[in-house]
């Protein structure tokens, strides 16, 4: 059973922890290190990043995805930027503020020492991603621009136009196709992994099914890396794209994984608003844009005219106005909680009234247009492809939609699970950004853990098994995780029930927005806990997939997936019923100041949540981390 | 302003990658303007899986034009009629009440159809893999500063590396080419001082890879015509001096 969770934090002072580390962790020798397989799931930044990394190394590396090209993980959808504590505009920026600004931004529900080494390495990341090509904007005198990011008081964010992700993964997947060349990584495309195989207590390997033939295959190593990315999609309508899912996660953790902070989940503050129920998914405006557009709704409650047709004194700048330290760059949680404010007390905009203006005039009459398009051209262009409008003349609609998910699956310090042999890395776990992430963050954590961390601390895990063949795939566990999945596959086939995979997500998404969305509360969340299991019945009683299990059938995948974002959905709404507070994107209504902020309870809930399995029909255990603050004091946060 | 629409669609569709395949049409009745492509034949399989018929196959991921993921062939061209925009981010407000639209999978031997709407394009990633990175290991870099590359320099390596790998310059190219997406991988990396080392190395290994497995070009310019990015192909010219000089230099080296 488990005690109180170890994260096996090193001891010593908070900048020298991950030096003295990296010195006592055992070293695998180069010669040795080609005898070790190590399985990395999934191709996004973390898990690109560390299996190049692993295969420049030595090790034997196996990449396991379930797109057809390794390029097309979600990390490919960031748009805004990436933060370095590079200090390169003297702005006084430093490791020690990053760290400290990540820390805040978390509303300090996150730890210290992960938090410090991630700020540490943040700047090696920026070194390696420019050697290996990726264009990041620059000065005219050749070196590297930064712009700010909310949460921030300094520029440290490095940023390759609105498509920072996509260029960055470009770079980590350069690095892992070039190891596919060399031999040292084999890549598998178009393979989902649904099953976790246990031997000993320790992670073995893996099961994944071929979507195209069907053939369910089984995976051996001494290692599983799990990079899987978040549960957006739990929301039905978020950020992410179509694909992203929990399953690889939810299988560890129906495995022994514990699950950590699920209800710790952001809602991004600028997306398009929705403009009708055929919507797929909701497409993200990068927060860079609240540097230069301001953001206001009409003072007066269903204000009929047009933007142009206000006057200044008829608006209400309402993120300026209650926060005029930090104004329109807030972080997220704060600017998205404001916005679902003032659409709730009617004064939202555009034909469904669910959106707030995000308006660039003024910036445009100080800077000129010119500029403004050399900054957020494409963004531009993209909003006028989706919503018709033209953003130069037009005010941007904007409203907050699921982007992130802070929660994830349970990591030690040096990223393993409690599951001995099994790592998480980048979103898939819960580790370095508390209970809200700050901009730019996302893709820093991904690569820091891919690049930096993870390569250093599997040796020290692998080291005890020198010698150790993986178990031979022949193995009654392996044997017995393919009939699982065969038997999966076979009952989505035979309940022929009559409505589709996509309607029940759908409906899944409303109950999860409604009630474990932006604000939460008692009594929602216990409606929560009986209107998910009912609708979780009736969709393994009533869904309908067509066609076989041995061809490509989307439908069949989704099945799976889809069941997964169920069980995930309802531990969510325990884990935000439990923590009787308010942090970062988790918002308890019953516990907010009298000016509607965030209330912490630091007597009662500085610590993780992380729940343990215990089968199907029984809640899970809850189990804590206690938090341990040694450095920086927890205030009430401020942007004021 | 949003309104609807009614459509017919003429959809390729093929059980698998040896069965034959054929034009079925469907009825699409109703359609908001405001839909997007995809979210048009997402409403089109909700309506075939109520009827009990299997739906239609196209792959999609992101929906925001950045992944490459989706792609198809719309009324004969690659992403549809709206210049610069992916299959994805083009909305039916592009389309008029009564309109057919005929709808397949990219058309080229090197992506071999799946199943209806999908395609096999491995062979853009053994292309990457035969040259289409800067050789440099994770701990091995230098300050990121210590070069300075000019702003224009390092705004045309953007150009070229906005591709997302969709394959549409393939599908468009009558001789089923690859050379608008090889060379913007190419350009990307031999513009930028970071990648002058292996300059000759990649331009030739990458470009013999792309022709063991695509056609060859012979400037139609097609490909630029469907980019969702927008490419140039001028990209495609500096790549061909590239190659001249490579097999020169790489001679020379070796000899």
């Amino acid at each position: 059973m488990l005690g109180s969770l170890d994260a096996r934090i090193p001891a010593g002072s908070l900048d020298s922890k991950w030096t003295d580390h990296k010195f006592s962790m055992r070293l695998v020798n180069p010669n040795n290190k080609r005898r070790f397989d190590v399985i990395v799931v999934g191709s996004g930044l973390a898990g690109a990043a560390a299996a190049a990394s692993l295969g420049e190394l030595g090790y034997r590396v196996k990449v396991l995805t379930y797109h057809d090209s390794p390029r097309r993980a979600h990390s490919i959808a960031a748009q805004g930027g990436i933060n370095a504590a590079k200090n390169y505009q003297n702005d006084g920026d430093s490791v020690y503020r990053l760290f400290y600004d990540t820390i805040k931004g978390g509303d300090y529900r996150a730890r210290e020492a992960n938090v410090y080494r991630l700020a540490e390495v943040s700047v090696d990341i920026i070194d390696q991603a420019t050697a290996q090509g990726v264009p990041f904007a620059r000065e005219y005198g050749g070196l590297l621009d930064n712009r700010s990011f909310g949460g921030a008081q300094v520029s440290r964010t490095f940023y390759a136009r609105g498509q920072t992700g996509q260029q960055l993964l470009l770079g980590a997947y350069s690095a892992l196709m070039r190891q596919v060349a060399t031999g040292t990584v084999e890549l598998h495309t178009r393979s989902e992994m649904l099953e976790l195989v246990m031997h000993d207590g320790r992670a073995v390997g893996v099961v994944t099914r071929d979507l195209i033939t069907g053939e369910i295959v089984p995976h051996s190593a001494h290692a599983v890396v799990l990079a899987t990315g978040g549960y957006g999609n739990v929301y039905f309508l978020s950020t992410n794209a179509k694909m992203c899912n929990v399953t690889a996660a939810w299988r560890a953790h129906r495995k022994g994984a514990l699950f950590a902070n699920p209800c710790y989940t952001q809602i991004h503050p600028t997306c398009i608003p929705a403009s009708d129920d055929f919507q797929s998914k909701l497409t993200l405006m990068s927060e860079s844009l609240r540097n230069d557009g301001r953001i206001w709704v009409p003072v007066a409650h269903e204000d009929g005219r047009a933007p142009h047709e206000i006057p200044d004194a008829d608006r209400d700048y309402f993120l300026e106005r209650k926060y005029p330290a930090f104004g329109n760059l807030v972080p997220r949680d704060v600017a998205s909680r404001n916005a679902k404010t003032v659409v709730d007390e009617g004064r939202g905009v555009g034909p469904l009234r669910n959106g707030v203006y995000l308006d660039f005039s003024g910036a445009m009459a100080r800077d000129g247009e010119a500029v403004i398009r050399a900054k957020y051209g494409n963004l531009f262009d993209m909003y006028e492809r989706i919503t018709g409008e033209d953003p130069y003349t037009v005010p941007m609609r904007i409203y907050p939609a699921t982007h992130y998910t802070m929660g994830g699956l349970w990591v030690d310090y040096e990223l393993m699970s409690n599951v001995p042999g099994l790592f998480v890395m980048g979103e898939a776990n819960f580790s370095d950004h508390g209970a809200n992430r700050l901009g730019a963050s996302a893709l820093m954590q991904g690569l820091a853990d891919g690049y930096f961390i993870l390569p250093y601390t599997i040796g020290n895990y692998l080291s005890d098994y020198l010698g150790d063949p993986a178990l031979d795939t022949s193995e009654p566990v392996f044997a017995d995780a393919e009939q699982a999945v065969a038997n999966e596959m076979n009952r989505w086939l035979s309940i022929g029930g009559t409505r589709s995979v996509d309607h029940y997500h759908r409906e899944l998404g409303k109950l999860v927005w409604d009630y474990i969305g932006m604000a939460r509360n008692k009594t929602g969340l216990e409606k929560a806990l009986s209107e998910i299991p009912a609708l979780r019945e009736e969709y393994h009683r009533n869904v309908r997939v067509l066609g076989s299990a041995d061809t490509l059938n989307q439908s069949l995948e989704k099945a799976g997936r889809v069941a997964d974002l169920f069980e995930l959905a309802e531990l969510m709404a325990r884990d935000a019923l439990t923590r009787e507070e308010s942090c970062g994107g988790h918002f308890r209504e019953e516990h907010q100041t009298t000016d509607g902020e965030a209330m912490r309870d630091d007597e009662n809930f500085t610590h993780v949540a992380a729940w343990e399995w215990n089968g199907e029909g029984t809640p899970q255990t809850r189990h804590r981390e206690e938090l341990e603050f040694e450095n920086v004091e927890l205030t009430q946060r401020s942007y004021k | 302003m949003s309104a609807e629409i009614n459509l017919t669609l003429k959809v390729w569709r093929q059980a698998g990658p040896n069965a034959d395949g054929r034009f079925v049409t469907y009825e699409a009745s109703g359609i908001s303007t405001d839909a997007s492509f995809l979210e048009m034949l997402d409403i089109v399989n909700e309506r075939l899986i109520e009827a009990g018929e299997e739906p239609i196959v196209f792959e999609s991921d992101c929906r925001e034009g950045i992944c490459g993921t989706c792609g198809l062939m719309i009324n004969g061209q690659a992403h549809g009629p709206q210049k610069g925009t992916a299959t994805c981010q083009l909305h039916m407000r592009s389309f008029s009440d009564g309109d057919h639209i005929v709808i397949e999978p990219w058309r080229a031997t090197s992506f071999p159809v799946l199943r209806d709407l999908a395609v096999d394009r491995r062979a853009m990633d053994a292309i990457i893999g035969a040259g289409g990175y800067i050789s440099v290991n994770t701990g091995a870099a230098p300050d990121a500063n210590l070069t300075p590359v000019p702003k224009e320099t390092a705004d045309t390596a953007f150009d070229a590396a906005a591709c997302i790998g969709c394959g549409a310059c393939v599908a468009a190219c009558p001789n089923s080419a690859a050379q608008l997406f090889t060379a913007a991988k190419v350009q990307h990396l031999n513009l930028l001082p970071q990648g002058q080392a292996q300059r000759w190395a990649r331009t030739e290994a990458m470009v013999e890879t792309m022709e063991a497995f695509f056609g060859s070009c012979t400037n139609h310019g097609e490909c630029e015509e469907a980019c969702p990015k927008e490419i140039p192909i001028d990209f495609i010219a500096w790549t061909n001096r590239d190659y001249i000089k490579a097999k020169v230099k790489n001679r020379k080296l070796a000899g």
